[in-house]
């Protein structure tokens, strides 16, 4: 799949959160998004996963046939989408379900993320990262070609955050995509760094460059 | 597509049934205020059939707001709406399946419930039934409508109020024909199908309405 974002521009509630945001994807492309707190990470995320409008700009998406841009991602961010009082097993199988185009079955995708043992288990026994696996495991029940992170690894462990660099490393060999929101180096080697900066601090610049 | 619809439903069935859910949450309602109102007008049985069904569907009206403001809200906060934004269905249908849900683990209840509420209020065989009738081709509807404010009031803490300032106006002709119909039912000048065919219409209508403006408020709340 091919994405590409033409001069994107993000309104909140009046106030301008960047501008003149643009960038291109190709099949195994990463994108890295840095910032500072509140530069509009995740609106570029909300944005990209159709739950909020841009305030100008274009989103094109190439070589996905039919499909639309919703029906191509994942979305892994803060709120992990999952119900406490289902076991994680539960929760992925709804998940499979309601997207489609299933890949690993739940068991297998909770063990891949070291998370076998919580298939019965309500998430809400679960702990924040591991309530964050559960959440990761869902990119691998479905196959999708894009994947939307907002800071993937946070409350990972590093064991985790290595399993997390190895499913992107893998995802992106089968030709996906990941843009991912983050503070930190996620381990995605070659992958383009897309800095925004806020608004108000200074004319706005998108830098793409290599990112190791 | 059927697919994703019926695990919709599915799950919201199933965490109305887990602990914390909404499921018997609306039915103990309808039975508490139902229950109380004897024990209020006093032994008085002709005044109590008389205006039994106007109870039973005054209990239906309210027993169906009791948990409405968590229709769409919990999913919206805890990531869920985001996870059916990207499904490969229109938003429409996951509104419709919701609503569906919603009412199989209220609507339904009450009306299958309404012949034995209806024995605390004095009703006599035929108004039970058409009581029972008429809830049943007239929840649908107080779902339907309940869910443009569920909609409307996801992303407000304590939308619970809006939501009811919201609905409660748009119920009250539901509210009318029920109970018109209720009441034909058991002697009266109008014939019995007359109000129910108008009620069923209302529920058509608000199913279409309903599901269109819950979505369009859902898929853009800013």
């Amino acid at each position: 799949m091919r994405l590409s974002v033409d001069n994107l521009a993000c309104r909140r509630s009046g106030r301008r959160i960047f501008a003149n945001l643009s960038f291109a994807l190709g099949p195994g492309d990463a994108l890295a998004v840095t910032g500072r707190n509140g530069a509009g990470k995740s609106s570029l995320l909300a944005i990209l996963s159709g739950r909020l409008r841009p305030d100008s700009g274009r989103i094109t998406v190439g070589d996905v046939g039919e499909a639309s841009l919703t029906e191509c991602l994942h979305v892994v961010g803060h709120r992990d989408g999952l119900k406490g009082s289902l076991t994680a097993g539960e929760n992925l199988l709804f998940a499979q379900r309601l997207l489609g185009a299933p890949r690993l079955d739940p068991r297998a995708a909770l063990e891949r993320l070291g998370l076998g043992h919580a298939h019965d288990l309500p998430v809400a026994y679960l702990s924040a990262g591991q309530r964050r696996r559960v959440a990761l495991a869902r990119l691998l029940v479905c196959a999708r070609p894009l994947w939307l992170l907002d800071e993937p690894t946070a409350a990972l462990d590093t064991a985790s955050q290595a399993v997390l660099a190895e499913l992107m490393e893998g995802h992106r060999a089968g030709g996906g995509l990941v843009i991912a929101a983050t503070h930190q180096s996620l381990g995605l080697a070659g992958a383009a760094e897309l800095r925004i900066e806020t608004a108000a601090a200074a004319p706005v610049a998108d830098v793409l460059e290599e990112w190791a | 597509m059927i697919r994703a619809l019926l695990a919709l439903i599915a799950r919201d069935l199933r965490l109305a049934g887990r602990v914390g859910g909404s499921g018997a949450l609306s039915l103990v309602f309808f039975l508490m205020i139902v229950a109380l109102v004897p024990f209020a007008l006093g032994p008085d049985l002709n005044l109590l059939s008389r205006i039994g069904p106007a109870i039973l569907w005054l209990a239906a009206v309210l027993a169906t707001l009791i948990g409405l403001d968590r229709l769409f809200q919990a999913d919206e906060e805890d990531g869920s709406l985001d996870l059916m934004t990207a499904a490969p269905v229109p938003l429409e249908l996951v509104v419709l399946a919701k609503v569906a849900a919603h009412w199989l683990t209220t609507g339904l209840p009450l009306a299958l419930a309404a012949p034995l509420f209806g024995l605390l209020v004095a009703l006599d065989g035929t108004a039970m039934g058409a009581t029972a009738l008429t809830l049943l081709a007239g929840t649908p509807a107080l779902s339907f409508i309940g869910a443009v404010g569920a909609a409307l009031t996801a992303s407000i803490r304590r939308g619970g109020l809006i939501l009811a300032v919201l609905v409660l106006p748009l119920m009250i002709p539901t509210l009318i024909f029920g109970v018109s119909a209720a009441q034909a039912a058991s002697g009266g000048t109008v014939p019995f199908l007359v109000p129910l065919a108008v009620l069923a219409a209302l529920t058509l209508i608000a199913a279409v309405v309903g599901t269109l403006a819950a979505a369009a408020a859902l898929r853009w709340p800013e």
